[in-house]
């Protein structure tokens, strides 16, 4: 009753087409953006903007990068932090020695990552499931390789360290941490909206047809090959330009360690926990993974539960993990899945069925 | 609707409307569950009144009842997505896999109800189902596929070539297959695997999910001479789950007719193969002369069928 699409009608294409059919979805996705970009300037400190809520929004769209890749397309990625340090050592460097303006920089840094994805992209034709993982896994080795070895990279620096100049967009001085948290939400925002899309239109729907059957969409006439390498181009299109914001709006100066295969598996879990072939479920399991470890830790301290640090540490380790897999069981199919049930559970309220 | 996978990124997926009551009846609406054994004795399997949800909200099953008797064939008939398959999911307790739950009513077989029962122990009480689209175990040969399904039995090696020999004797075709890998043999022929699998078992329910599924309609015949032979040899009872409804009415004694998860017709195969409804809707039989006054009444007739 409360979330029906009743009395709701689709007069023309165009009505029919939109993003979000629903009006309630319609003022929801308002009311959240609202939120994103008045009320949490207005109600968080400092902490919270510069080390969770940037870092949340560029997990998000790393994930959905990954989600593109793995989730709509149904290739297995384990080397998309890989492409998140193409992205971030490209900004580096486009802003340091061309000094390209910031916005430019980010669409150069994706479209770099973007190649890189193309050629490592390249094996997923004869390749599928473990063995593509596999594949990838070289990305991630081999991209962390080169950027350690030759530090021209790095502008000289050993290591890959990097420096990100300051940001200056028409004017707009990007130092402060709110400056920078409304600068990585507007990138955010604008390409969450172009991969929902992406995921309705035509090559979303032969990613999907791709993704559960490759033998039916070839005999429907669509061409494995190029969609599978537009799967892996878009993809780590994404992880470049979430890789740069993470260099130049969250850490400002960092190492080839950043983007190591552990984020790689980071983000495949997030994915994973908030649901495959969702845009929503990027966000959703990026909140999870970013956000629970700070409010379990957070709890253990409102709690003024005491024992040793080392114990402490790990009890949040534990409890994290414990959580991921509750979740896990409780909804095989993730966080997306579960709002979809809900949703559906609203529109026949107060029937159970 | 066999697989339920996730609804990614989509619109959700449609919800069958909310049951209307049911004023109207049937001819022949024996919607009570009456004794099919005749001789008033307990039948081996009992559906009563159960209500399959898919994934905490859509309705499938609303309250099918039915009764399978000892040694007994029984047809459930009825068109795509009428819930046959979801029906004999819901005995063999496969549903959980496919998120869909038992929701009300109960499932007795031989006495002792088995709706909340672990699907490997439902096989070990003697319910086994062959399931749609035949399932093989395609990289094993075709005896090792066999010899699978002699895996709950405990009653020793011996017993097990025995009855071995004996679905060879049923399937005389795959003795020539027997170490052929059965992803490489034909599709009639990994029917006959699926079937003669489920035969090793040793069960004393059968739920056989549409066995004619694409094949060739000699070969179709074939296989429900074979299950006519299990039956009567094996003492195995079955529940068979079809769409071809002239064959499954030439072996079964007593038939169903599903719609919409709804029984909407059940009686003995000869009254059931005389009705004029499932002469003209499942068997495609007009009786030619009347046509023009059956048009006149088809739709309501129809009507009734899809309420």
């Amino acid at each position: 009753m409360i979330y029906r699409e009743s009395g709701q009608f689709a007069s023309s294409y165009a009505k029919d087409m939109r993003m979000f059919p629903l009006l309630q979805d319609r003022w929801a996705f308002g009311a959240l953006l609202v939120f994103a970009f008045v009320v949490i300037p207005l109600i968080a400190n400092d902490y919270w903007l510069s080390s969770i809520l940037t870092l949340f929004l560029i997990y998000s769209l790393s994930a959905i990068g990954l989600n593109i890749l793995t989730g709509f397309c149904g290739q297995l990625s384990l080397g998309h932090a890989a492409f998140m340090a193409v992205g971030a050592y490209a900004s580096y460097n486009f802003a340091v020695r061309l000094h390209t303006p910031v916005l430019v920089n980010f669409l150069l840094a994706g479209f770099v990552a973007a190649a890189v994805g193309l050629l490592f992209g390249l094996p997923s034709l004869r390749i599928k499931g473990f063995y593509l993982a596999v594949a990838t896994l070289a990305a991630q080795f081999t991209i962390e390789w080169v950027l350690v070895s030759f530090n021209w990279f790095a502008g000289g620096s050993m290591l890959g360290a990097i420096d990100t100049p300051p940001m200056n967009i028409m004017g707009w001085d990007v130092s402060s941490n709110l400056d920078k948290y409304l600068l990585t939400l507007s990138v955010v925002v604008v390409l969450a909206i172009v991969a929902k899309n992406l995921g309705r239109s035509e090559v979303g729907r032969s990613w999907r047809a791709i993704r559960d059957l490759d033998v039916a969409a070839e005999i429907m006439g669509i061409r494995l090959f190029p969609y599978k390498l537009l799967a892996f181009m878009v993809s780590s299109f994404y992880a470049g330009v979430a890789g740069a914001l993470y260099a130049f709006c969250y850490l400002g100066s960092l190492e080839v360690t950043a983007f190591e295969l552990a984020v790689s598996f980071r983000l495949l879990g997030m994915i994973i926990i908030g649901g495959l072939g969702t845009i929503l479920g990027s966000f959703l399991g990026a909140g999870f993974i970013v956000l629970l470890p700070i409010l379990i830790s957070q709890a253990i301290v409102f709690l003024h539960i005491s024992g040793a640090s080392d114990f402490l540490a790990n009890a949040e380790l534990m409890i994290f993990g414990g959580l991921i897999i509750l979740f896990l069981i409780v909804e095989p199919y993730g966080l997306a899945r579960l709002w979809q049930t809900i949703k559906e559970k609203l529109r026949l309220w107060p029937f159970p069925y | 609707m066999t697989q339920r996978g996730a609804a990614p990124d989509g619109r959700p997926p449609e919800i069958p409307p909310a049951a209307p009551m049911r004023t109207a009846s049937l001819e022949q609406p024996s919607r009570r569950v009456h004794s099919v054994s005749g001789d008033g004795s307990d039948p081996l399997l009992r559906v009563n009144n159960i209500e399959v949800v898919y994934d905490h909200v859509i309705l499938v099953l609303k309250g099918v009842s039915l009764e399978v008797p000892q040694g007994g064939i029984v047809a459930l008939l009825g068109a795509n997505g009428a819930g046959k398959s979801t029906t004999l999911k819901s005995i063999s307790n496969l549903l959980r896999a496919e998120r869909g739950d038992v929701t009300k009513g109960t499932i007795e077989f031989a006495g002792t109800r088995i709706e909340k029962m672990d699907p490997s122990r439902v096989v070990k009480s003697g319910v086994v189902q062959v399931m749609e689209g035949r399932r093989c175990f395609e990289h094993l040969t075709v005896e090792e596929d066999l010899l699978t399904g002699a895996h709950t039995r405990r009653d020793g090696r011996r017993a097990i070539k025995q009855d071995l020999e004996r679905v060879y004797e049923y399937f005389p075709r795959l003795v020539a297959r027997r170490s052929v890998k059965t992803g490489y043999i034909s599709g009639g022929e990994q029917q006959m695997v699926a079937i003669g699998r489920a035969l090793m078992v040793r069960p004393k329910l059968m739920l056989l999910d549409e066995p004619s599924m694409g094949l060739a309609p000699q070969l179709v015949q074939e296989i429900f001479g074979i299950i006519t032979r299990m039956n009567r040899e094996e003492n195995v009872s079955i529940l068979l789950a079809e769409q071809n409804v002239a064959q499954a009415l030439k072996v079964a004694q007593y038939a169903y007719v599903l719609e919409n998860g709804r029984i909407v017709l059940d009686g003995d195969a000869q009254t059931i193969q005389g009705n004029a409804d499932i002469r003209e809707f499942y068997l495609g039989l007009t009786e030619i002369g009347k046509k023009s006054y059956r048009e006149v009444k088809y739709y309501r007739r129809r009507k009734r069928w899809l309420a």
